[in-house]
């Protein structure tokens, strides 16, 4: 799964997108993967509620299901216009 | 409908001129640009936007689509820019046109508050005090509660 990574999440973990391999079976589950791997990760997923999170380049929720999933996206808060 | 995102500057004259034009049935035509901003105790000498290529251009089409389903518009034109830019470049644009003003105001500002929080894009700043990531605004979350 491709794993991407916008504006200070990006900074934070250091990298903008990586291929994850992973059985997670919500979008949470994959957050509690990746903060477990190393301290970058711990620190950029320290507040989920500062994050918002698009599946397949949707918005969705946490709990969204990653079943056959291609592609999940992490960011802050969007500021557009 | 035309939707466009792009790196380089937009001619906001052209465009307005060019929205609509030719057509004896739009009575209303409303257009809205957003400037890079620079004041007081916030100089900033760089604004530089980045997006998510891809979902970015499905967005605006969705939200697009979304004003068209609830106002009655004869045409509607979203360009947003991303990469660097200064204080007092044009970053973005909408156009919405209308038989009559009230759906093409409504129309614009309902564009504008949705592109704001549900398009995806980040703004960061560079100024006298250093770089920084502009933060969403509560309010502007909360002005998507109106529609």
């Amino acid at each position: 799964m491709n794993v991407l990574y916008f504006a200070w999440v990006r900074e934070r973990i250091g990298i903008p997108r990586e291929d994850v391999v992973t059985d997670a079976a919500t979008v949470n589950d994959l957050v509690e993967e990746l903060r477990a791997r190393e301290e970058r990760y711990a620190l950029a997923f320290a507040d989920v509620s500062a994050l918002r999170v698009a599946v397949d380049q949707k918005l969705a929720d946490f709990d969204a299901p990653l079943e056959g999933v291609r592609e999940v996206a992490f960011f802050p808060p969007m500021t557009g216009g | 409908m035309r939707i466009v995102v792009q790196e380089t500057p937009f001619d906001f004259g052209a465009e307005a001129e060019a929205f609509g034009a030719g057509r004896g049935d739009l009575g209303a035509v409303v257009t809205f640009t957003g400037v890079v901003r620079s004041e007081g105790d916030r100089s900033v000498s760089v604004m530089e936007i980045e997006h998510y290529p891809g979902m970015t251009e499905a967005a605006l089409t969705e939200i697009a689509q979304e004003a068209a389903r609830r106002w009655t518009l004869g045409d509607v034109l979203v360009i947003h820019r991303y990469g660097p830019m200064k204080p007092g470049e044009r970053i973005m644009m909408v156009a919405t046109a209308s038989a009559h003003r009230k759906d093409a105001f409504e129309a614009a500002e309902f564009l504008m508050d949705y592109l704001k929080s549900r398009a995806p894009f980040w703004k960061r700043e560079v100024g006298a005090d250093g770089e920084s990531w502009v933060s969403a605004k509560d309010e502007d979350v909360a002005a998507l509660t109106r529609w």
